[in-house]
């Protein structure tokens, strides 16, 4: 059994679409866009190949952040674009194919959103009375 | 009307399946397991359908399509939930956007255990409906019967 | 020029198993464009990392699929052990290779058949699922399931399949390949099958590797994409060599597909022949996945990756499943655009939409 060659980096996201394009200048294919939530922010790597090694970039956004379509040099980029954005409820600008949220029909909007930050309030816990002991 | 259950006509709808079922359905239909042999003809319209066979449990997008198909179909009818998924979920029970096996929307007369259900059990179900099939078909006729003389 | 209607087509389809829907824009009875939109089987299954343990989850993610069940629960296994650092023995991956093989000749038969059926020749279709079932016996004698087989778990096989059953199996797949050969002779010659298929949805190869296609679908384009090539499980040692059509139309698809399936019994021969003793799995596993790893197979409707990310606790924090279908719908919008409507249904099988998988 051999090993899949898969690199992975990490980038910026105002890098994102010139990266992709040098991707792109170098005779890749769009493998893959996937989104990772992790806590309070998300992962997304976009995935290219040429002859069977992998290389993966990523780029961290937050709940919010404006994400740039990379349509401009993969034209099929707008199925996986719209899937991250019906899923987990970020918006991408400038994609090819926009679906407006309708690509997944799902019963909770965005499912896969990070749970928004719950700050906890002190329980109240009463006072054990004897009134309501439970003897 | 009596011969109805000498040919009864299924109508097969694909909940939110994985697949595995559905093609147990498709493959009871074809030559190993051939249930044309029983006069059971496959029809995609459920006006024509004695028997609803359901692959797949019942997500927010299809409920109304179940729903629908079922009103559409004349009574006596019968409704075969085929597989674990249409029983109960099954294994995708917890997932967010399934809401459970098809009893959640229509009644189901036929439970089909298995995943994937093998043909043979498909089958098996199917020839249970036919009872069932015949149960309710006299029970129709004893109402109208009683209105009709 | 004539005036623009739009025409919904599916999502209930004669010619589809499965629910998938399309707006077709029409220009008299020409196809100017296609927008597709899914999720009439979304169930949402990557979110169940989350309740079920990474060794329970193999059941989970071989049930993404019914068709290309075991190639899901194959690149599972081999994504979680990339992360865990598990060393397979080589039985394993040897049984592994010669099962997903023959869901690769019980898929592109179903496939065959379906396409059959939508051209209207039902006795080919007969004839396909007829074969078909040959070939699912095998499954069942060596796994004891005819689609969902729950044989790989993570770290190896459940249950070794023993040398003379496989032996049997290779001398039962000798005896149905030339049925298979005449299937896909008739496939590539019949005069009615041309018709229908020469021709229609062409992609040239610079067009679909601009689109990300996989699978046949790309190979039928002379594209030689095949995650196979990569080496993962046995591969690397059996001499494979992706199967292409240089064509690009429907029936060039079609013909990759039949003709894979002898590449396929090719295959499943030379791993019999080579199959290493030993154990089948690498024993208990401790402590829980720790990282993130992509892993790539072929499905027989193409390239399909899975990736996991684990925290090393026992349960997964991200499984992404990014299927052969999805990466195709791309092309499929391409190919539409110049057909006319009544064809439709065959360019729309000729990319081997499995919905299953592509909603999850
Ligand atoms: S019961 Fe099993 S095989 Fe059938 S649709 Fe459900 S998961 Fe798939």
């Amino acid at each position: 059994m051999k090993d899949q060659n898969t690199t992975m980096r990490g980038i910026a996201v105002s890098d994102l679409v010139k990266e992709t394009g040098a991707f792109k200048a170098k005779g890749c294919r769009l493998v893959q866009i996937g989104c990772t939530g992790i806590g309070d922010a998300y992962e997304i790597n976009y995935t290219f190949d040429k002859d069977y090694v992998f290389e993966t970039v990523r780029i961290t956004v937050h709940d919010g952040d404006v994400i740039p379509s990379i349509a401009e040099h993969y034209w099929a980029s707008f199925i996986y674009e719209n899937e991250i954005h019906d899923l987990y409820g970020l918006t991408v600008e400038g994609m090819s194919i926009d679906f407006g949220g309708h690509l997944f029909h799902t019963a909770i909007e965005n499912p896969f959103k990070n749970p928004p930050e719950v700050t906890k309030v002190e329980k109240e816990t009463p006072a054990p009375g004897p009134e309501e002991g439970d003897a | 009307m009596a011969n109805i259950t000498k040919s009864p006509w299924i109508i097969h709808y694909d909940g939110s399946s994985c697949n595995g079922c559905d093609i147990e359905v498709l493959a009871c239909l074809t030559p190993l397991y051939d249930i044309e042999r029983f006069g059971i003809i496959n029809t995609g319209n459920p006006k024509h359908a004695d028997i609803f066979l359901i692959t797949g449990g019942i997500n927010y997008q299809n409920v109304d399509i179940v729903k629908n198909t079922y009103e559409q179909m004349v009574d006596p009818k019968v409704v075969v939930a085929v597989g674990i998924c249409a029983t109960s979920g099954g294994v995708f029970r917890e997932c967010y956007n399934i809401m459970g096996g098809v009893n959640e929307v229509i009644p189901v007369d036929v439970y089909v255990p298995g995943c994937a259900v093998r043909p043979e059990a498909i089958i098996d179900g199917v020839v249970q409906a036919l009872g069932i099939l015949e149960e309710k078909r006299a029970q129709l006729e004893k109402e109208q019967g009683g209105a009709k003389k | 020029m004539g005036r623009q209607i739009v025409v919904p087509f599916g999502p209930q389809h004669p010619v589809l198993p499965e629910p998938i829907h399309l707006d077709l824009v029409l220009e008299d009875e020409v196809v100017v464009e296609a927008v597709p939109s899914i999720g009439y089987i979304h169930r949402g299954l990557e979110k169940l990392v989350e309740k079920r343990e990474y060794t329970d989850y193999i059941r989970i993610a071989e049930r993404i699929c019914g068709i290309c069940s075991f190639t899901h629960s194959v690149n599972y296994a081999e994504s979680v052990e990339k992360v865990m650092g598990l060393e397979v023995p080589a039985r394993a991956h040897y049984i592994r290779t010669i099962l997903m093989e023959y869901s690769r000749m019980h898929s592109h038969m179903l496939w065959l058949g379906l396409t059959a059926d939508a051209m209207g020749f039902e006795n080919l279709f007969m004839n396909s699922w007829r074969i078909r079932e040959a070939i699912l016996d095998d499954m069942e004698m060596a796994t004891g399931g005819r689609v969902i087989q729950g044989l790989c778990t993570v770290g190896g096989i459940r249950k070794d399949v023993p040398d003379e059953m496989l032996g049997q199996m290779s001398d039962h797949l000798k005896e149905i390949t030339p049925q298979m050969e005449e299937l896909c002779k008739i496939f590539s010659h019949d005069t009615s099958v041309r018709h229908r298929m020469r021709g229609l949805g062409v992609l040239t190869k610079e067009e679909m590797w601009e689109l990300g296609g996989v699978g046949p679908t790309a190979r039928g384009s002379n594209l030689p994409l095949d995650a196979r090539c990569t080496g993962y499980s046995a591969y690397d040692e059996l001499g494979f060599k992706p199967v292409v059509e240089k064509e690009g139309d429907c029936l060039a698809r079609c013909i990759v597909r039949a003709r894979e399936l002898m590449a396929a019994a090719d295959l499943v021969h030379a791993a019999v022949k080579k199959m290493p003793d030993g154990p089948v799995d690498v024993g208990k596993i401790k402590g829980g996945p720790d990282g993130e790893a992509f892993f790539f197979t072929e499905q027989p409707r193409g390239e399909v990756l899975h990736y996991v990310k684990g925290n090393g606790s026992k349960y997964l924090v991200r499984h992404r499943v990014r299927t052969p279908t999805f990466a195709n719908i791309p092309p499929l919008v391409k190919m539409l655009a110049g057909v006319d409507l009544a064809d439709v249904p065959v360019v729309v099988l000729t990319i081997d939409p499995c919905i299953g998988c592509m909603e999850r």
